[in-house]
């Protein structure tokens, strides 16, 4: 059934008219033309489609619309604040933390949440913590380094 | 040239030499390395056609100064986006920033036959930096005229040229040009830097499109939205090879703004949402006839040995024979590969905005010119008429040379006479991806009473002939290939097989390096020890002493159920060698590789830093098909279908990773995209050996084989 549904998209409130059984993966997609957020699998298995709901790290293209009334929604779009990068997307790019860069968005998303309830992750945890996100071109150790480089920015104030 | 011989070529490895070899063209000066223009007409590199003469088709220089570098080779992750702009400044003596890349645009791009077989620095790296040192040298001659001062008075600094004798008298490229083409040209050609003149090549450079990439601003295929565009979603087949009996399409036609298209066996559902296009897809109510098949993982092996036709000897010498009367002990043995899927992370996408002329396509392709003519095929207007423009490609392996989507897209586009995209699911990826072939391979090597390889009898079977030669010293040997590559031979393959990084290569360097170690396993001698008796290569050697002094091979074994494997060979023109450490749970029989050191020799390198990056995802890559990856399939029904069954290196396999580039100065640059994953097969599987005595024989080494292997 098609109803609006209103959240905060990166800090901004939207009001989509959709099906609400739809997948936010889509939403943001196509109605919301926010294509940083990539589609990989569908079911769960990659992570690409990593956002931040509430300030959970979540799989939106297992999250139907319904679910996402009245939150807030933080996609890749919303990391960097004017011209300046967020320090974990500097970190991965300091790093060379990326090939292709198609996991790239969900990869620092996830890592995100991972810093925002463990701001000083021992490598472990950070491996731990990011399990659940595919890379295909093996960036695996690098994007573990710019976690780490990352969560050093963020707790010096940045 | 048709599609299949083009794609032929991504099974054969052409090293630079074979290419060099024509001296006639390649000169020693004393300035650096002479590079005629006739190396513009590498034919394995561009079959048919040759690149532009005109340097100004691989640069222009705007008003401003800002450079554009224009090429037919993609971006999938690889990092040429980097490297081919850091050789264009620096022959052109233009800051690195300056540099933009137009890629993959059949518009804009000299023609290009895809981007794959590590030839991008290889083939189209000394044409590009050509045309930058002729585009700079014109550059000189115009401001000589201009200023009025002797060309051998200026010099070129960051995009500006100066008089030597007064540095106050300079002119900037972008004065000269005023963004027009540069219509002087030499009629002598001209070096190109030797190594010690390069100032931004050989330097460390960070990936030049990691902004767009942290930020999500990046655009694949699947984020270019054009006015009124569809997204299709296109019946596929419960089985290869199965024929659509019956269809009924009264449920999907009762989803809101659903459009349905229909030719023959081809159904799309298109609307203007992708996930509704998907679920309308499921409502369809299809009968197939699906033919019997006793196919499947673990039948494929003793079937393609039926199918194989006869061989051709791709190497010998001596007598196998006399080697095999005078060895003092011969080893047999039979190595198995299974099918192993590409799983880019971006999967196959198109897009095709038609208006009955002409068509502009944005595609995730390695091949966009092929790309160009399957589209015009499909849409039945001439190639000139189709603009293909490839945004970023999030990642390949080989899968995407093959422009199936396009033609999809193409057609759908014909029919609806819309905008389409065409975004394959996951399970539409792994159903039509072209899987690395299923490969079989016979060794039969024997030692004399010296503990020398005397007799090298190798027989592959459908991998391809990439990497099946060997390269010690054997005076009795022979290579046979059978069946050939990419897609065997009709009845082979219960569905479409294709280049798969490093194609070939991965099989006959598992299986070589396997049976050397056995050899040197069977005299009880160290096997980095055994490789060196055996080579006189220097390369070889000197790659392998390297990463001997680096390991600190052999170390001491932490635990009973740890080990030290080490594997080496060659891929476009790069030398390999590879040790690493594993651990084996004896009960579970599931392997944890520990460490993994990696050298490589490939000549001069442009960019270290992407060359390590490549190196770094080659080995995690590679963990993938020699621990896990294996395709299962029941006749042509394929099983795997998402990363829930098919299990890809996630980040609690990763072992510390140590690579090492050896100074190499007076080789051009070989490839670097492929050749560290050739290696990873055969040392997981020879440090397993070493960790628990057992012999796996069969990729992947999955914990049921590792365990079969112990028992036995």
């Amino acid at each position: 059934m098609r109803e609006t549904v209103e959240f905060t998209l990166n800090g901004k409130k939207v009001t989509p008219v959709v099906d609400s059984d739809r997948m936010l993966l889509w939403v943001l997609r196509t109605d919301l033309e926010l294509t940083g957020t990539k589609y990989g699998c569908g079911e769960s298995y990659c992570g690409a489609c990593t956002v931040l709901l509430d300030g959970e790290a979540v799989r939106s293209c297992q999250m139907p619309m319904k679910y996402v009334e009245g939150k807030e929604v933080i996609t890749i779009e919303g990391l960097a604040s004017a011209q300046k990068l967020h320090p974990l997307q500097q970190a991965f790019a300091d790093h060379d933390a990326l090939q292709c860069g198609y996991c790239t968005p969900g990869m620092i998303m996830n890592a995100y949440s991972l810093l925002k309830t463990n701001p000083q992750p021992t490598g472990q945890e950070i491996i731990d913590g990011m399990e659940g996100n595919l890379c295909r071109c093996g960036a695996h150790n690098r994007i573990v380094q710019a976690i780490q480089s990352g969560a050093k920015m963020m707790s010096g104030g940045e | 040239m048709s599609l299949d011989k083009y794609l032929e070529s991504n099974f054969t490895d052409t090293p630079l030499e074979t290419i060099l070899n024509r001296r006639d063209f390649l000169k020693m000066t004393g300035g650096g390395i002479l590079i005629l223009f006739s190396l513009r007409d590498i034919s394995f590199a561009q079959g048919s056609h040759s690149l532009p003469d005109d340097f100004n088709a691989f640069l222009h220089i705007d008003e401003h100064g800002s450079v554009t570098c224009f090429t037919g080779k993609i971006e999938m992750g690889q990092g040429i986006i980097t490297s081919l702009a850091q050789m264009l400044a620096d022959e052109l003596d233009v800051s690195l920033d300056s540099v933009e890349m137009v890629m993959g645009d059949t518009d804009l791009c000299p023609y290009d036959r895809g981007t794959f077989g590590s030839m991008s620095t290889r083939f189209f790296g000394p044409p590009l930096r050509q045309a930058a040192a002729e585009a700079r040298r014109v550059l000189i001659t115009l401001a000589s005229e201009k200023m009025h001062i002797p060309e051998k008075q200026l010099a070129t600094d960051d995009g500006t040229i100066y008089s030597q004798k007064n540095s106050e008298q300079r002119v900037t490229y972008a004065q000269l040009t005023k963004g027009q083409k540069i219509r002087r040209h030499l009629t002598e050609p001209v070096s190109v830097k030797s190594p010690k003149e390069f100032e931004i090549m050989g330097q460390p450079v960070n990936r030049r499109d990691a902004h767009e990439k942290v930020t999500g601003n990046a655009q694949y295929a699947g984020d270019i939205q054009v006015s009124g565009m569809v997204y299709a979603s296109i019946l596929r087949p419960p089985s290869h090879a199965a024929k659509l009996k019956s269809v009924d399409l009264s449920d999907a036609k009762g989803v809101d703004g659903l459009q349905i298209v229909r030719d023959g066996d081809f159904i799309a559902v298109l609307h203007k949402y992708p996930d509704v296009a998907m679920d309308a897809r499921d409502k369809i109510q299809a009968e197939w006839d699906v033919p019997k098949s006793s196919l499947n993982e673990k039948t494929i092996f003793d079937h393609l040995l039926e199918a194989a036709p006869p061989g051709n000897t791709i190497a010998s010498g001596g007598n196998l024979e006399t080697g095999e009367r005078d060895a003092e002990s011969v080893i047999e043995q039979t190595y198995l590969d299974g099918y192993v899927a590409h799983a880019p992370m971006e999967p196959h996408t198109a897009v095709v905005q038609f208006d009955g002329t002409s068509a502009k396509v944005w595609a995730s392709t390695q091949t966009p010119f092929s790309a160009k003519e399957e589209a015009a095929r499909e849409l039945g207007i001439p190639a000139d008429n189709v603009r293909v423009i490839t945004p970023f490609v999030g990642g390949g392996f080989g899968g995407k040379t093959r422009n199936l989507q396009v033609q999809e897209a193409a057609k759908i586009a014909k029919l609806s006479g819309k905008p389409v995209q065409v975004a394959w699911s996951r399970s539409d990826e792994f159903f039509e991806d072209s899987f690395r072939p299923a490969a079989v391979v016979k060794v039969k090597g024997g030692l004399d009473d010296t503990g020398k390889i005397s007799l090298w009898d190798y027989n592959v079977y459908f991998a391809g002939e990439r990497g099946a030669s060997q390269f010690y010293n054997i005076p009795n040997h022979r290579t046979k290939s059978y069946g050939g590559g990419w897609g065997g031979v009709p009845g082979a393959h219960p569905f479409a097989t294709g280049a798969w990084r490093a194609p070939a290569n991965n099989t006959n360097t598992f299986a070589r390096e396997s049976h050397v170690d056995m050899l040197a396993a069977s005299v009880d001698i160290d096997p980095v020890e055994f490789r060196l008796q055996n080579l006189s290569d220097a390369r070889m050697k000197r790659v392998i002493n390297t990463a001997a002094d680096n390991f600190g091979w052999k170390p001491t074994k932490s635990s009973p159920n740890t080990g030290f494997g080490i594997a080496c060979g060659t891929d476009a023109g790069t030398y390999v060698a590879t040790m690493a450490e594993v651990e084996v749970d004896r009960k579970s029989g599931q392997v944890q590789v520990k460490r993994v050191l990696c050298t490589q020799d490939m000549g001069i390198c442009i960019n270290p830093e992407g060359a390590t990056i490549q190196m770094e995802g080659c080995i995690t890559m590679g963990m993938g098909y020699a621990l896990s990856e294996d395709v299962r399939f029941k006749g042509g029904d394929i099983l795997d279908k998402n990363f829930g069954t098919y299990e890809l290196p996630k980040f609690s396999w990763l072992p510390k990773i140590e690579t090492v580039i050896l100074d190499h100065q007076e080789l051009d640059p070989q490839g670097g995209g492929e050749p560290a994953i050739i290696t990873m097969g055969a040392v997981i599987a020879n440090a397993i050996y070493d960790a628990v005595g057992a012999r796996v024989v069969q990729l992947p080494m999955t914990p049921e084989r590792v365990k079969a292997a112990l028992g036995s």
